[in-house]
């Protein structure tokens, strides 16, 4: 390797200055977060939320969760039947559908394995909370982040077309 | 001193009579020097025992274990799906690199292999995870010797890498994408398009750090001939990685292993460099930055159609059998020896993480060195506290 | 003129005027130096922003940042408690460096505080005081990566003490005298081969020593790639690592402080100081100068500083820092012999023009 000619501490000057003319021109790479915000990805796995129309209180979330911090209740109930004079149906009725949100891992097992599609990921993620006990949503706030959910992205060129799931 | 194991304590004797008979007429009392747990230089909680004749160190030994998590013992009492996300994160500086060997074994049990697109993306993912991780350690570097500037270029580009596998896997940090046979999702559209772009901006980030840092003179006076580590001790430590390849041995487990993985379909070489020192370790791991970057590249190109999920059933249950697979990871070779017993979980996993081992060279390293070597050797060793205590 | 204006004013009137001028002397560099070097250069030359919320463009960051260290607490640590009060004193050894250096600086033909026959060489001892601040801080706080820095910091900053020394003794041969006021009347009078468009600044005559100076001005800073005493990632933060709160503060303001009054220190030696080349005005003594010049005067110090504080910070921020024997190798067998001939070369040359 021939002897560079400019000595490397100049050059390593050179990028420091570089990058300080670079800023004030083109601007920081930085953004001031509460005044302007990133959009993340569409996949962004942000927060949980719960379509509670779709859930059956089947529990396979809550037993798939690595360290258990979804909490669910519910309770059988006899729902009038579909035709005139068919028999009463048995449907599950969700009490409770709690995420604890200080300590989910945000692995997305529960969203994977919930057969009847009730939960989503979504990119959301403003809702930390000044104490830690508060971080413990229940569904009715689970179900206001439905409004958030995003689509799912288009898939790149020679991605097998998927059905449903 | 009363706190010190029994092999530590003899080794701390023997080192002290060792130099009473070198200084016998210059003797001055050590002083014990605890670097950590707390301390800026170990990248989390590792201590490092170090007896001091001045600012020259006579005996130095680490003491892992203040950040132990458990892992091998979680995984008995987790499934498979579980367990994946759970060994993400070890190494939390690439984890997408964690959860592939123990996928492989788990799919080597079961006998199943992922289709072709969805080996090529896990290579694509493993070897961005690498970039994400190894580009944060040319910044850390700097930090370490004293320049604040590089970590900041590390953090700004390694963003653009992160915010990829964020848009690809939906997780920053820790992915658990990788599913026993495929992957859990395709890439979404303009992955290919943006990854390019990435990729040369991450290349101008190895030439900008090159010029700051590699180049400069201080640098170089403060890496060279600093602990050196010949290959035959290389190889008796267990070193692995870029550790093992700047010491001039020409071994990568990418290269070297026959697995369901794409790396073979690109052309990459292995870069090592014969000089085993502090230098020689910090600039095969930039090289390897422009190496994976090209690697990427090349694989985003022949990117095959189809699936990206081979058949499996819903609930996964391995049949019995063992199997180790290991991978070369940003930090080195990481296995999983995983025993199973038919179950939905694995019955036993012993997890064999590149840092620990690299770590284990520190004592006979650190023999005679100035205190700021330490940081500089520690830093050109680079290990992650989660690969460690795991 | 200021001086006759200043003796119409009771002597305790007169100090109270000095004290003022001697904390806006010190801390408004220090304050600049601050916010325009470490908090906007700094962030810029990293691609980011740098403290934008508190006032426009992070400007009353500064006051903000005082405003948290006032509050916190100054923790006296058990093992240092019995020493507790040689602790809390360091910080002030060090500050009281920086105020007493400022006195020998001339602002303007009688913006000063005091007309020092030997000057230079006053201000070169006062510097050296801040070295016993550092050792007592690193000593008194009982823990051993305070004991080191302070220990790096004194073997330091004695080695760098000579170059320093070494490289202002060729100004002083050139000039004629220690008198900051008439170094700077000698450069702004002077021409080079009778052109007297720009005076003589000693930075052209004197390179070697002004590079010398610079260097040695760097590690009296502990700035990188001289700042092992601090070395935040060996020593945690080297003497300062047991201070908190109030105390902490003073070291900070003592470290940009003295950044900036060293760099005055250094417009005056090598840069022409406060004056403008005398010809430009048809001036030809101290005497004939106008009395605008008491105003213009600290102005342009102060911008002279402002480009010499750059590089420094500059090279702060580009570099990693030097081994403890590198740098005491570096001093001894490269700076101080290359200061030495310098002194030499400048005698010789003296004598015969």
């Amino acid at each position: 390797m021939a002897k560079p000619k400019v000595p490397g501490m100049f050059k390593g000057l050179g990028v420091t200055f570089a990058t300080l003319v670079r800023t004030a021109k083109d601007g920081a790479n930085t953004i001031q977060y509460p005044h302007e915000k990133e959009t993340p990805p569409l996949r962004a796995r942000g927060v949980i939320a719960l379509h509670e129309g779709n859930c059956t209180s089947c529990m396979l979330c809550a037993r798939s969760c690595p360290d258990w911090c979804i909490y669910i209740e519910g309770h059988k109930e006899l729902a009038p039947p579909r035709r005139a004079g068919g028999a009463p149906r048995k449907v599950n009725k969700l009490d409770r559908f709690d995420i604890d949100y200080a300590l989910c891992m945000y692995c997305g097992i529960c969203v994977d394995v919930c057969p009847f599609d009730a939960l989503f990921w979504s990119p959301e993620y403003e809702y930390s909370e000044p104490s830690i006990a508060d971080l413990l949503h229940d569904k009715t706030k689970l179900g206001e982040w439905m409004q958030t959910v995003a689509e799912a992205p288009e898939l790149e060129v020679g991605a097998e077309k998927k059905g449903k799931k | 001193m009363t706190m010190l194991g029994d092999r530590q304590q003899l080794a701390y004797i023997a080192s002290q009579a060792a130099d009473a008979r070198v200084n016998v007429e210059l003797e001055t009392e050590g002083m014990t020097l605890n670097i950590g747990p707390q301390h800026p230089a170990t990248h989390g909680t590792l201590r490092i025992i170090a007896r001091l004749d001045g600012e020259q160190v006579l005996w130095a030994e680490p003491s892992a274990g203040y950040m132990h998590r458990g892992y091998e013992k979680l995984t008995e009492v987790r499934t498979y799906p579980q367990v994946t996300a759970l060994v993400n994160r070890i190494d939390w500086l690439g984890s997408f690199a964690n959860e592939v060997p123990f996928i492989l074994g788990a799919e080597k049990l079961m006998g199943v292999e992922a289709p072709a697109r969805a080996q090529h993306i896990r290579t694509i993912l493993f070897e961005l995870s690498r970039i994400a991780n190894v580009s944060l350690f040319l910044g850390d570097l700097g930090v370490q010797l004293g320049a604040v500037t590089p970590v900041f270029f590390a953090f700004r580009d390694r963003e653009y890498v992160l915010n990829l596998i964020e848009g690809a896997t939906g997780g920053r940090f820790h992915p658990n994408f990788d599913r026993i046979g495929g992957l859990k999702d395709d890439l979404p559209a303009g992955f290919i398009e943006e990854t390019h772009s990435v990729m040369k901006k991450l290349r101008n980030f190895c030439d900008e750090i090159e010029n700051l840092l590699f180049g400069n003179e201080i640098f170089q006076s403060r890496t060279r001939g600093i602990g050196v580590i010949p290959k035959d001790v290389a190889l008796q430590y267990g070193l692995s990685g870029a550790n093992l390849r700047a010491s001039g041995v020409d071994w990568d487990l990418r290269r070297d292993q026959d697995l369901p993985m794409a790396w073979n379909k690109a052309d990459w070489k292995v870069i090592t460099h014969p000089d085993g020192d502090s230098f020689a370790r910090c600039w095969v791991r930039l090289q390897e930055v422009r190496e994976s970057t090209k690697i990427v590249d090349q694989l985003l190109d022949t990117l095959p159609a189809g699936p990206v999920m081979a058949k499996v059933p819903k609930i996964i249950k391995v049949p019995e059998g063992e199997a180790f697979v290991s991978t070369e990871n940003p930090l080195g070779e990481m296995g999983y020896y995983v025993v199973s017993q038919g179950d939905q979980g694995p019955f036993r996993v012993k997890i064999r993480s590149a840092s620990f081992n690299n770590i284990s060279i520190v004592p006979w390293l650190l023999k005679g060195v100035y205190v700021p070597d330490i940081i500089t050797i520690l830093a050109s060793l680079y290990f992650i506290l989660g690969d460690i205590d795991r | 003129m200021l001086a006759a204006l200043l003796s119409e004013i009771p002597y305790w009137g007169q100090s109270l005027l000095r004290v003022l001028g001697g904390l806006v002397a010190v801390l408004l560099p220090a304050g600049t130096v601050v916010y325009l070097f470490l908090f906007k250069m700094m962030s810029f030359m990293q691609s980011r922003l740098g403290p934008m919320e508190a006032g426009p463009y992070g400007s009353m960051q500064l006051f903000a940042e005082v405003g948290k260290w006032l509050q916190k607490e100054d923790i006296v640590p058990d093992a240092a408690a019995p020493e507790a009060r040689i602790f809390k004193l360091a910080p002030l050894i060090v500050l009281a460096s920086t105020f007493l250096l400022v006195v020998v600086v001339p602002f303007g033909p009688d913006a000063l505080f005091t007309n020092f026959e030997t000057g230079i060489f006053y201000a070169l001892a006062v510097s050296s005081v801040s070295v016993l601040g550092i050792l007592i801080a690193g000593w008194s706080s009982a823990n051993k990566y305070s004991l080191l820095g302070g220990l790096r910091a004194a073997g330091q900053l004695v080695a760098y003490e000579l170059p320093m020394v070494l490289a202002v003794v060729g100004v002083v041969i050139q000039a004629g005298t220690m008198n900051l006021q008439q170094i700077v009347v000698a450069q702004n009078t002077g021409s080079i081969f009778g052109f007297d468009g720009v005076g003589n600044p000693y930075v052209i005559t004197q390179f070697v020593a002004f590079i010398v100076f610079m260097i040695a001005v760097q590690a009296e800073l502990t700035q990188t790639p001289f700042d092992m005493p601090i070395a935040e990632s060996e020593l945690v933060s080297g003497y300062m690592t047991e201070y908190s709160g109030f105390r902490f503060l003073i070291f900070f303001i003592g470290e940009f402080a003295t950044a900036g009054v060293f760099s005055m220190i250094a417009s005056i030696l090598f840069l022409g100081g406060w004056g403008v080349p005398f010809s430009w005005f048809g001036w030809t003594t101290i005497d004939s100068i106008d009395n605008w010049m008491n105003v213009g005067g600290p102005l342009i110090l102060f911008t002279k500083m402002l480009v010499l504080v750059f590089f420094i910070m500059w090279i702060r921020f580009s570099f990693p820092r030097f081994r403890e024997d590198q740098l005491q190798r570096f001093a001894w067998k490269g700076l101080i012999p290359i200061a030495l001939a310098n002194i030499m070369l400048t005698a010789v040359l003296k004598v015969a023009f």
